[in-house]
């Protein structure tokens, strides 16, 4: 075993008991919410704002806002880790589960993977069994709110076991395919998986 | 880019103290891999009980130093991370390190201008990295700096940048202060708005490229106001940047 390197008279901040072990290594608790965005926030209209699944299914499908809003929602009370190091835990969504939207396509048998899709050409990449069972979900109010442009608005995806990179904000879609498809920041140095337990941050972690 | 990036331990070999808040931690890296200006390093602590935490700081030096960067590090109040490196740091100590790190917020010389930095208080650090990066490449092309900092004492590298500004026509410098102003100042006094952004574009002869950093209000509105300005959001990079209680 190599010596472990300790940083001279460093003490920390250790968590409140019992909180420590929902935090996942490298990342600390935060209470507030940063607002961490690579371009200026899209404003799509909801008049003219859909959800589509499409790809690798039998028939795509489309919901406009209100139609998309009127499913069956719940409400999500889950940890957020972003690779920048911030945990928050117990925050608070509500929307609609992922399996919801899947119950009105079928997938073809080739589909293997999802690229989620959002306004401004963003996207993010994950396998399906990443997105399904209870996994994912559209959310459109945040803590007991809607959901503010700045943090995804009026609709975000939220994958609460990844990375916050891979819960796309301004999601507008998810596209199924049969070849994995490295996203954003997957092509931009960042891990293609993101599981923060494993501290998958960047390419090569 | 790709490949695994390990963790190193670096030495301080040098702190400068910028404003009152602000530090600039030397690190000579075993391991040092030229980084592109607007990246940053993961810096990693550990407690004899083993404990760690880490945090991100975005590199302030041009990648021609070979051998070592700068990281220019905000001192947050209640900070985990930036009170240790400010208070208990001295030359000579280590910390681990691992970086460079990011493929987006970046500019290189190559990539060509013009170039709109916009920054508020210490979001300016990566773009720092930008100007000094340019500078050392030689290169001319049209960048203004639009730089929002509450008080003269709180703006990092003030008389650097108004001396690489002097020196070079085609290097616009806007510094605006805030909160207050020093007696004789002949800079801006407000905070950055569609007008300043609208005088920093007309300075630059063409639509350009922008990175703005900084905190989330500033950068939210001055990347609206650029869009409606009619920059294309492509062309418009973000990063928040500052305190989220590190």
């Amino acid at each position: 075993m190599t010596d472990r390197f300790v940083s001279r008279g460093f003490v920390g901040r250790r968590q409140a008991s019992g909180r420590g072990n929902r935090i996942p290594p490298g990342q600390h608790e935060i209470t507030d919410f940063p607002v961490l965005s690579a371009g200026p926030t899209p404003h799509t209209p909801l008049d003219r704002w859909d959800f589509r699944i499409e790809g690798l299914v039998d028939q795509p499908v489309r919901w406009t806002w209100p139609e998309l809003t009127a499913l069956p929602a719940q409400d999500y009370v889950v940890d957020i880790s972003c690779v920048t190091k911030w945990t928050h835990l117990d925050m608070r969504w509500r929307g609609v589960s992922v399996d919801v939207l899947l119950e009105h396509v079928r997938l073809d048998p080739r589909a293997a993977f999802a690229i989620v899709f959002a306004d401004g050409g963003y996207t993010t990449n994950l396998p399906i069994a990443d997105l399904v069972n209870g996994q994912a979900f559209v959310a459109w109010e945040y803590d007991g709110g809607p959901l503010s442009p700045p943090h995804g608005g009026p609709g975000r995806m939220v994958v609460p076991h990844l990375y916050f990179w891979k819960s796309a904000k301004w999601v507008r879609g998810i596209r199924f395919v049969e070849r994995d498809q490295p996203g954003f920041w997957e092509s931009l140095g960042y891990n293609n998986h993101g599981d923060p337990w494993k501290e998958e941050r960047y390419s090569g972690d | 880019m790709s490949g695994l990036l390990a963790w190193q331990i670096a030495t301080v070999t040098e702190i400068g103290v910028e404003t009152p808040t602000v530090k600039s931690f030397t690190f000579a890296l075993p391991a040092f891999r030229p980084h592109l200006a607007g990246q940053h390093y993961d810096l990693r602590l550990t407690a004899e009980d083993g404990y760690q935490a880490q945090r991100s700081y975005s590199i302030a030096s041009e990648p021609m130093r070979a051998g070592e960067v700068v990281l220019t590090v905000e001192r947050i109040p209640d900070g985990e991370v930036s009170t240790y490196l400010h208070d208990v740091v001295v030359p000579g100590d280590r910390a681990e390190l691992r970086g460079p790190i990011g493929g987006y917020f970046v500019w290189e010389a190559a990539s060509g201008g013009p170039l709109l930095l916009i920054a508020g208080g210490s979001g300016v650090v990566p773009l720092l990295s930008m100007l000094r990066h340019r500078a050392s490449a030689g290169s001319h092309v049209p960048t203004a700096l639009v730089c929002s900092s509450r008080t003269r004492e709180d703006v990092i590298a003030f008389d650097e940048v108004a001396a690489l500004a002097a020196a070079d026509p085609s290097l616009h410098v806007l510094q605006t202060l805030t909160r207050s102003q020093p007696p004789g100042w002949t800079g801006l006094a407000r905070r950055i708005d569609r007008e300043m952004l609208a005088e920093a574009i007309g300075l630059l002869g063409g639509p350009p490229r922008t990175f703005i950093c900084g905190p989330t209000l500033l950068v939210e509105a001055a990347a609206e106001a650029l869009v409606d300005l009619g920059l294309a959001p492509a062309q418009i990079k973000t990063e928040r940047f500052g305190p989220t209680g590190a």
